[in-house]
């Protein structure tokens, strides 16, 4: 198994987070994991990304030429990434802030509100990233254990922000439920 | 004891510097490799070593020089720019023999050029970078795994050659997270009878020194040091193969393009080319012999040198294949990193004309 993945917004909605818990994740279930990020000037105030991938072989190149899956969450990292994922590659958008839709018939795409769905069901809008990985998991479950996700939660959080997590498990069950719907 | 963690190339290096019994860092704080500092600094106390930030690398390198002539394990790390500055005092601790660890976490240049991941500094770092006759052992990691395998290394083979060291990584390797498996911690014995720590009475005066004004003297100096460099190119080259038994066209490539070319390698069996990797460990010394031996093998058509620069490399492979085959070239530059997919193509290209 290799799944070659992209997750993209804007620098603040917790893009970086959402691949490094995922990657922290597989470790944990004792895969191989690659996380890269964009550094620079694109991260204040513009578009961040991390290319992602899990792998229960070696990972040879950490720079990829297509993806398995893509998750953005602005409309810049749509344009720039719904080119790039491979035929029936999975499309995950956000679909609260996003208005124009995937344009490409020969991908899976799903729309998910997470910001619109953080904010009136959870009251906080800084755990959409989460809402958008509950989703994610419930389309590939064969990514990582939930458990694991879980797991790596309480290991990369601060220890200052443990108060959050039954919300963010919150936001993973939620995303989970609305990719069932 | 080993661990795992999830941890980014400048992060591992930093702990593995912790852990390889580091006594000393200088540093100034530069994009893509500002996080060594900061992990040194977070843990600090809850260790031995001293963590300066110095007004500027020209005084960090010279606070190496210091600390390394009073026996201390240093290191320090720094960018591209960053190491142009360093390149005077690099010189000097070359002559005067202090073994220290550098990394060059390499970003694009020239000039200020940008932050992201590039490898255009080999030339700097293989063909000695600073002025006179010298070398540094060049280590070139490809994983965040080898960022800490290779400060061990880097430390080791700098104190049993009396030299400077240096991992030659970049933006990449430093800004990416991998699983990585800490070695446990050592307890660092320094043996360094020529350390200047203060003269016992009895005892010779040690001096450390690189001006050596007669030339005689200098002369002599310079033999020494180039019959040390002779004994680091007979005993510490290293590298590593990947499908070259069978292969038709040889990719080589270090680093962070070695890793993108390893993945064009399977792309190109899969296309039915055979197509190997060699990808030097060392870059300096050079594998030159290996890559003749390959390049005397019948069925090998050419080379194609994969760099992130604009051909640096190429001229060792040139100089180790010396005309008995061809040798290609395929880079970006300016900070652009290739794509599995764009070597590929290059490699196809060179097959098919």
């Amino acid at each position: 198994m290799l799944e070659e993945m992209v997750f993209a917004g804007f620098g603040g909605q917790g893009v970086l987070s959402m691949g490094t818990i995922l990657a922290y994740a597989a470790m944990k279930e004792g895969k191989n994991v690659s996380w890269m990020p964009s550094y620079g000037p694109e991260m204040r105030g513009g578009t961040a990304n991390c290319m992602v991938n899990i792998s229960d072989k070696e990972i040879s190149s950490p720079i990829v030429n297509e993806y398995d899956i893509a998750v953005v969450l602005n409309l810049p990292s749509l344009h720039k990434f719904e080119p790039k994922i491979k035929q029936n590659g999975i499309l995950i958008w956000e679909s609260s802030t996003i208005k124009e839709k995937p344009k490409r018939k020969d991908i899976k795409t799903y729309d998910i509100p997470a910001i619109n769905i953080a904010a009136e069901k959870l009251k906080n809008v800084k755990v959409m990233n989460m809402v958008v990985l509950g989703a994610l998991l419930q389309i590939n479950s064969d990514l990582v254990k939930k458990e694991s996700v879980l797991l790596a939660l309480k290991e990369t959080l601060p220890e200052r922000h443990h108060d959050l997590i039954p919300l963010n498990e919150k936001a993973l069950i939620l995303g989970g439920e609305l990719v069932k719907q | 004891m080993s661990e795992i963690k999830l941890m980014k190339g400048n992060e591992a290096l930093a702990e593995a510097a912790i852990r390889a019994g580091l006594q000393g860092y200088f540093g100034y704080p530069i994009t893509p490799q500002s996080e060594v500092m900061e992990y040194l600094a977070l843990e600090e106390p809850k260790h031995n070593y001293v963590l300066l930030q110095a007004e500027s690398e020209v005084a960090a390198v010279n606070m190496m020089y210091g600390a390394g002539g009073a026996g201390a394990r240093v290191m320090t790390t720094t960018s591209s720019p960053g190491f142009s500055l360093m390149q005077e005092g690099i010189s000097y601790i070359a002559c005067a023999q202090i073994p220290c660890l550098f990394a060059n976490i390499v970003r694009g240049g020239p000039g200020l050029g940008t932050i992201q991941s590039s490898q255009s500094d080999y030339f700097q770092a293989t063909k000695g970078g600073g002025h006179g006759d010298y070398h540094l052992i060049v280590l070139a990691p490809n994983s965040v795994q080898e960022m800490v395998d290779h400060v061990y290394l880097g430390f080791k083979l700098a104190d049993k050659y009396r030299s400077p060291a240096m991992l030659l990584s970049d933006g990449a390797i430093g800004q990416m997270m991998e699983k990585v498996q800490l070695p446990s911690p050592i307890e660092y014995k320094p043996d360094k009878p020529w350390a200047t720590v203060g003269k016992k009475s009895g005892q010779e005066r040690n001096y450390l020194t690189s001006l050596y004004i007669q030339p005689e003297e200098m002369e002599e100096k310079n033999i020494e040091l180039q019959a040390k460099f002779k004994k680091i190119e007979e005993n510490e080259v290293r590298f590593e193969e990947y499908k070259t038994n069978d292969a038709e066209i040889i990719i080589v490539s270090f680093g962070l393009s070695s890793r993108i070319s390893k993945k064009s390698v399977d792309m190109a069996r899969e296309a039915g080319l055979k197509v190997g990797l060699f990808r030097p460990i060392t870059v300096w010394p050079f594998p030159a012999n290996k890559i003749a031996d390959i390049a005397a093998r019948k069925q090998v058509k050419f080379f194609i040198s994969v760099e992130m620069n604009a051909g640096q490399m190429l001229e060792d492979v040139k100089l180790a294949v010396n005309g008995k085959k061809p040798v290609y070239f395929y880079g970006r530059m300016g900070g652009i990193i290739p794509t599995p997919k764009e070597i590929l193509t290059a490699v196809q290209e060179r097959s098919r004309s």
